[in-house]
């Protein structure tokens, strides 16, 4: 699916270019896309570097298991293929923590990190197993607790209460995540043969 | 503001507690700290292809008025299930592009007001959702996962759902004004 919406994105962008004149603009998109995409990987390991270096030492400490020993009930009922006491437990967990602070920086690592060990519990295959797309049904549902960005920009614009959009965002975030989980398990089970 | 002081001392908070947590139980912290983030250099450099990849397509796309033209063709669909003509374009390029959709929110909160129904919706919006395709890119290239099976619609069924929820409480809370 992702190579149809991949080269669908690049024809169509190509034709449409063609049909209204829009070519130069293309030119200039490819390379500058280009250029943003190694902007963003130059720009993350910085926070990679800081924070799976952090994450190592909560690790070694056995900060990262007790974490996941607190939430594990609730973890257990949105992964049910992963083991309760494996360290991707405590990675998405970490993941989702840092998420809702809005810690986007911090979480990024930790949900690669995650990523990695349920690669690992997949047997190392390089399709996506049913808990990875769980996991990421989860982070692209963002759950947040506090928008700082959006907080910013509000008050920038002078907002009466910029932060009157704190409690809304934390509803909106909770219904979609939950929406997320409902959607993935759907596909899960309709694929899934029955009997 | 006191949710931002708390989002404020959080980080300093955290690194200080890992670091006193890992000396206690007589972890070698700094060897650990640097083993760990070697690994992050490895992960970064990873990424790249799949990134370029991605918006690459993205750029052809948006640049092209390709992305500008789907929008018109959806917008009175949009209007007619409740959808604000205003935000439209936000919701498109919310799952593609990060950037551009702080962009985007930023500008609406400027031309409509913070206090407005728009700026309110974009504010919820941006705070919300994620960018889907960057979330999905980043983390499965990073592991070398090639087939993404049902994530993508998975993915984005989810921000329907997002775009949809918001836009019912937003009206619930603050009216439609």
């Amino acid at each position: 699916m992702v190579n149809y919406i991949w080269v669908g994105m690049t024809i169509i962008g190509i034709v449409f270019a063609l049909i209204n004149g829009t070519m130069d603009a293309v030119n200039k998109a490819v390379f500058d896309g280009a250029k943003e995409a190694v902007t963003i990987c130059i720009g993350l390991i910085s926070v990679l570097v800081f924070w799976l270096g952090m994450m190592r030492i909560a690790e070694e400490s056995g900060l990262l298991e007790k974490l996941s020993k607190l939430f594990r009930p609730l973890v257990k009922i949105i992964f049910p293929e992963v083991p309760v006491k494996h360290p991707a437990m405590g990675y998405i967990l970490s993941n989702m923590i840092s998420n809702m602070f809005g810690l986007g920086n911090a979480a990024t690592p930790l949900g690669i990190k995650a990523m990695e060990e349920l690669k690992k519990l997949n047997g190392g295959k390089d399709f996506a197993s049913r808990s990875m797309v769980t996991f990421l049904a989860i982070n692209t549902a963002s759950i947040t607790i506090i928008p700082t960005t959006v907080i910013a920009i509000r008050m920038n614009y002078h907002s009466a209460s910029p932060t009157e959009i704190v409690v809304p965002t934390i509803i909106t975030t909770l219904l979609s995540a939950i929406m997320a989980i409902l959607i993935d398990r759907y596909f899960y089970y309709r694929k899934k043969p029955k009997g | 503001m006191s949710l931002s002081t708390i989002s404020i001392t959080f980080i300093p908070f955290l690194i200080g507690f890992i670091l006193l947590y890992g000396t206690f139980k007589q972890v070698s912290t700094y060897e650990s700290f640097v083993e760990g983030g070697k690994e992050g250099i490895k992960i970064a450099v990873q990424i790249i292809p799949f990134l370029v990849g991605m918006l690459v397509a993205i750029s052809i796309f948006r640049a092209s008025g390709a992305l500008d033209a789907l929008m018109n063709l959806l917008r009175p669909f949009m209007k007619s299930i409740g959808v604000p003509a205003e935000i439209v374009p936000l919701l498109f390029i919310r799952p593609i592009s990060g950037t551009a959709a702080l962009g985007m929110t930023s500008d609406l909160i400027a031309v409509y007001g913070p206090d407005s129904f728009i700026g309110r919706l974009a504010s919820i919006l941006q705070g919300s959702t994620d960018t889907t395709f960057y979330v999905l890119t980043v983390y499965f290239g990073a592991v070398g996962i090639k087939k993404m099976g049902d994530a993508l619609k998975v993915g984005l069924l989810a921000d329907v759902a997002g775009i949809i929820i918001s836009i019912v409480v937003v009206t619930l809370l603050f009216g439609t004004k």
